[in-house]
């Protein structure tokens, strides 16, 4: 009898599921994430896709709707080669940043991994993107989607208008410089609405069908010769350009004197989505160990509750182990650290110490050791902080213990690696900083930026790669990339490497060389 | 309650366009692949699916990256078990540079995909096609098919253009202000509810004038028609002339005692290639199958490919078929007539004379084009070259060469000749057609 009742608690049966089950858990899910874990999150969307949609998905970023480009078909074949092979599984679930937030669930999954995602991805993702600083001020979910929208009809409309291999041209050029394309210290413009978006459009249009060249043949007014005279100094020069510029496709976008209107927008339309997925690549480790806690401990919870058959529950815990393997650095098998495992564990770390501390612990974190409230302080830590700042706060001795971190100093011109520190006493903190420092992404990246132009001269645009501890750029990838520059600028451009330290000319490369 | 959207049934394909668009931009190179690959040999092959090698030109994806061979950098790195700091580790590869750099470089190298026997054929066959196809249908323009050409005002009522019509309809209602069933409702509201109230003097005074207002709007209503004749409009089509691209290519081989292996196995392959390539690229074209030895047959694909016979040469024997065939079952008028023949030069004696007769009084002047492939031995490919002498075949066919513009003449001496001499009888020849 009582396994009889034991079995009408449980919240489904069996491997199949149906909508009506999944809504069942979703409910569930969400009602327990909100009073165990103060989860707040977007309205929720289902999207369930077969794995060949899961494919295309992947190759298109992630997004829904994508415009077309050919790298995006390099990567789909690349993907599913992987996946054919069984290389690599497909993911079991994709999540986006918007509102509502969009879960893709997968058809072939069975209803255990299917409570697993929702309490994963719908519940751990959704609140990481609803609560999060980063996403907050610097992406707009609500606008993404229709945004997307926009940019994929408008290049379409741009291939029909101008020719594939015209706007070919300008995506090739605009996507290489991707990673140049972001804000990093100021914040971008909120996305503006469809009819405003509609609006600028059509002014451009007729901006273009109005054009008259004859206005270029009158004398310059007497204010804007002044002006000219005046701006001689290179000071002036660039204050009026906002110089020096790290955004390179914005600087382009607005100053290029040889790209059409559309192919601004093009250009536009690269950044601002380069712009969206700047805040993911700087909150992997903790986007992924806050869904990956949430899913943890929800499941937990259920199958505490016996909500969950022993069944279904040994199938999440296997995926759940899968997800979190981190083999160690001399195993065939390591590709780096796993940000599934390093933030779950620090998370749970943070749980630990907050409930049963060492005496280490309240000497490393007195504010947090043996307070007790852990869901506060994670629910603090997932708004307020990134992976870096996460990393420089958060990790303990113990967690490196537990690791066997080590740092490996690597100097191109010596014949050794140096193992500078190890998980000791003298260690820790430096272990701690350096792991930070290799998760902050604005410093991790080389730093490019445009630093002088002469418009009324011979137009050459100079930008400056800031060098840091003697790491140059790759030379042939270099060169390509400033081809790409230059068709976007339609003059020379040159690329001086200065030392971060002595500031000293290292290199310069110009696109005359070439 | 979440939103559940079920997009299973959803097109699948979504990334094919970026699909096209790569393959596009790799066309040059997988186009190599694919014919080098012919070219080691297997032509049957060509009709599927092929793996080809990732290509690397034109689509790469520059970036501004860090050198990896250069400066001082940090790895961390989990899983110590034996190191203390200060340890000096030597670097793989003899203290070059960092050796384990991620291996997303090497594995592109050796990446393969897969192209489907569509995408396969038309890399295989780009430009390549029937010379002068379309020369002897500008001549005579024997059939028409209607193309839309804007609208008129009569026509037979199956090409109504509904959504012209209707626009018309409503810009006579506008301009004639039809009074709308809203207005009519509006008013007749008004006088339900005055006359529901208790009546009297005041409420008749005011139903009176409504009356009227609606007994007016709706006898307006009633003379403006909704559609009127007059905002009818019809699909209008003009009869374009369609050049008939009727085309037929007859296959002659010679399957004589003298055709050893290798040479049918030459032959077979190039006739293989040509008849991809005909059913690849032309949608509507017949193709006549002869092979001969002493006598000639006409026979299906699956026989002239697969059976084998023996006997002895009469080459002209095919060429009568053929000529027969065509009286009988293709008029030159309607149809384009293309010939291939493949033979290893073997003739009857005094035949060639008679080849040469045939060709030059009959079937040259029938034929937009005939191309002779003569299969020889490798070891006597360097001595006959290009040189004018060879078998008494080649020699008669020499003098047909000569006179007639549109015949040509190749010899295939090994499997990997087959695809250039096909691609030298088919090359697509921008100033031949000019000048047609």
């Amino acid at each position: 009898m009582v396994s009889q009742a034991r079995k009408s608690e449980l919240l489904f049966s069996g491997s199949d599921w149906n909508f009506a089950k999944l809504s069942r858990v979703y409910d569930e899910i969400e009602a327990l994430g909100r009073e165990e874990l103060g989860l707040d999150i977007y309205p929720v969307q289902m999207e369930v896709i077969s794995s060949e949609q899961m494919l295309d998905a992947y190759s298109s970023v992630g997004m829904p709707l994508m415009y077309r480009h050919w790298s995006f078909g390099k990567r789909f074949l690349y993907d599913e080669l992987l996946y054919r092979k069984g290389a690599r599984g497909l993911a079991y679930e994709l999540v986006i940043n918007s509102n509502p937030c969009i879960v893709y669930l997968m058809e072939e999954n069975t209803m255990a991994l299917q409570a697993l995602v929702t309490a994963h991805a719908a519940l751990g993702h959704n609140h990481f993107f609803k609560n999060n600083h980063l996403f907050r001020q610097w992406t707009d979910a609500g606008g993404i989607l229709s945004y997307l929208d926009f940019a994929k009809s408008y290049i379409a409309r741009c291939e029909e208008r101008h020719g594939l291999a015209a706007v070919e041209a300008i995506l090739d050029s605009a996507h290489a410089l991707m990673e140049q394309g972001v804000f990093r210290y100021r914040r971008p413009p909120k996305l503006t609405s469809e009819q405003q978006r509609e609006g600028l459009r059509e002014r451009l249009e007729y901006e273009e069908r109005s054009y008259n060249d004859l206005w270029r043949t009158l004398p310059p007014s007497l204010e804007s010769g002044n002006t000219e005279t005046s701006s001689g100094g290179e000071a002036e020069r660039k204050k009026s350009l906002n110089l020096p510029e790290e955004n390179l496709l914005y600087f382009l976008e607005k100053n290029s004197l040889v790209l059409e209107p559309w192919q601004r927008e093009v250009i536009r339309i690269v950044r601002i989505i380069a712009q969206y997925f700047y805040p993911q690549r700087q909150t992997q480790v903790m986007n992924e160990g806050c869904a990956t806690f949430v899913h943890y401990t929800l499941m937990n919870t259920l199958f505490d509750r016996g909500r969950l058959s022993e069944g279904a529950m040994l199938e999440i815990l296997r995926s759940h182990s899968n997800v979190i393997f981190q083999p160690a650095y001399d195993d065939p098998r390591f590709s780096g650290i796993n940000p599934y495992a390093l933030g779950l564990d620090m998370m749970q770390d943070i749980q630990r110490i907050s409930t049963a501390p060492t005496a280490e612990d309240r000497d490393w974190f007195p504010d947090i050791a043996g307070r007790g409230g852990w869901r506060d302080t994670l629910l603090d830590a997932w708004a307020n902080h990134r992976d870096e700042s996460f990393i420089r706060q958060y990790l303990s001795p113990t967690l490196i213990r537990k690791w066997r971190l080590f740092v490996l100093a690597d100097g191109a011109d010596e014949p050794h690696y140096e193992v500078a520190s190890i998980h000791n006493e003298r260690g820790y903190g430096k272990i701690r900083s350096a792991l930070a420092q290799s998760y902050d992404v604005g410093a991790s990246r080389p730093d490019i930026q445009v630093v002088d132009v002469d418009l009324l001269g011979d137009r050459h645009l100079r930008l400056q790669h800031t060098v840091k501890d003697r790491i140059m750029l790759e030379g042939e990838s270099r060169d390509a990339t400033l081809r790409h520059i230059r068709n976007l600028w339609g003059y020379d451009v040159s690329l001086a490497a200065i030392d971060g330290g002595t500031g000293a000319t290292l290199s310069e490369r110009s696109t005359k060389q070439l | 309650m979440p939103i559940f959207i079920d997009r299973r049934l959803n097109p699948k394909d979504k990334s094919l366009g970026n699909r096209q668009r790569f393959l596009r931009r790799a066309r040059e190179e997988l186009k190599r692949s694919i014919r080098d690959h012919v070219r080691a040999g297997r032509i049957a092959e060509i009709d599927r699916e092929h793996a080809v090698p990732m290509p690397r030109k034109d689509t790469s994806e520059p970036t501004f990256g860090d050198d990896k061979q250069s400066g001082r950098r940090q790895h961390i790195l989990p899983g110590n078990r034996t190191f203390s700091s200060g340890d000096l580790i030597p670097k793989p590869g003899g203290g070059g540079g960092y050796a384990s750099a991620p291996g997303t470089t090497e594995s592109e190298d050796d990446f393969r995909f897969v192209l489907s026997r569509e995408e396969v054929l038309d890399l295989f066959f780009e430009d390549l096609e029937l010379p002068d196809l379309v020369k002897l249908n500008l001549k005579q323009i024997s059939s028409f098919k209607p193309r839309r050409a804007g609208f008129t005002a009569s026509g037979a009522p199956t090409n109504i253009n509904v959504g012209r019509t209707m626009r018309n309809s409503h810009g006579r209602r506008i301009a004639l202000r039809r009074p709308k069933q809203a207005e009519l409702d509006a008013i007749a509201r008004q006088i339900a509810e005055l006359e529901a109230k208790p009546a009297g003097p005041a409420a008749r005074e005011r139903i009176a004038p409504l009356r009227e207002a609606l007994d007016r709007l709706e006898r307006r209503r009633k003379r403006i028609a909704y559609v009127d004749p007059v905002d009818i409009r019809f699909n209008r089509f003009d009869p374009q002339p369609v050049p008939n691209a009727n085309a037929v290519m007859f296959c002659l081989m010679d399957v004589s005692g003298s055709m050893g292996e290798r040479e049918k196995d030459l032959a077979k392959r190039f006739f293989v290639l040509l008849h991809l390539f005909l059913t690849r690229r032309y949608e509507r074209t017949d193709i006549v199958f002869i092979r001969h030895t002493h006598e000639a047959k006409e026979v299906d694909e699956h026989a002239f490919f697969y059976h084998t016979e023996s006997g002895g040469t009469v080459v002209s024997t095919a060429l009568e078929e053929m000529h027969r065939i065509i009286e009988q079952r293709y008029p030159v008028a309607e149809w384009n007539i293309y010939a291939a023949q493949a033979s290893d030069g073997d003739n009857f004696a005094t035949d060639s004379e008679r080849c040469i007769e045939l060709l030059d009084r009959k079937l040259m002047r029938l034929c937009q084009y005939f191309a002779y492939v003569e299969i020889i031995d490798e070891r006597e490919s360097h001595i006959f070259g290009s040189t004018e002498n060879g078998t008494s075949l080649w020699r008669a066919y020499n003098a047909v060469d000569g006179k007639w513009p549109n015949f040509q003449m190749r010899r295939i001496a090994a499997p990997a000749d087959i695809y250039p001499v096909f691609r030298q009888l088919f090359a697509r020849q921008p100033d031949l057609r000019k000048s047609a």
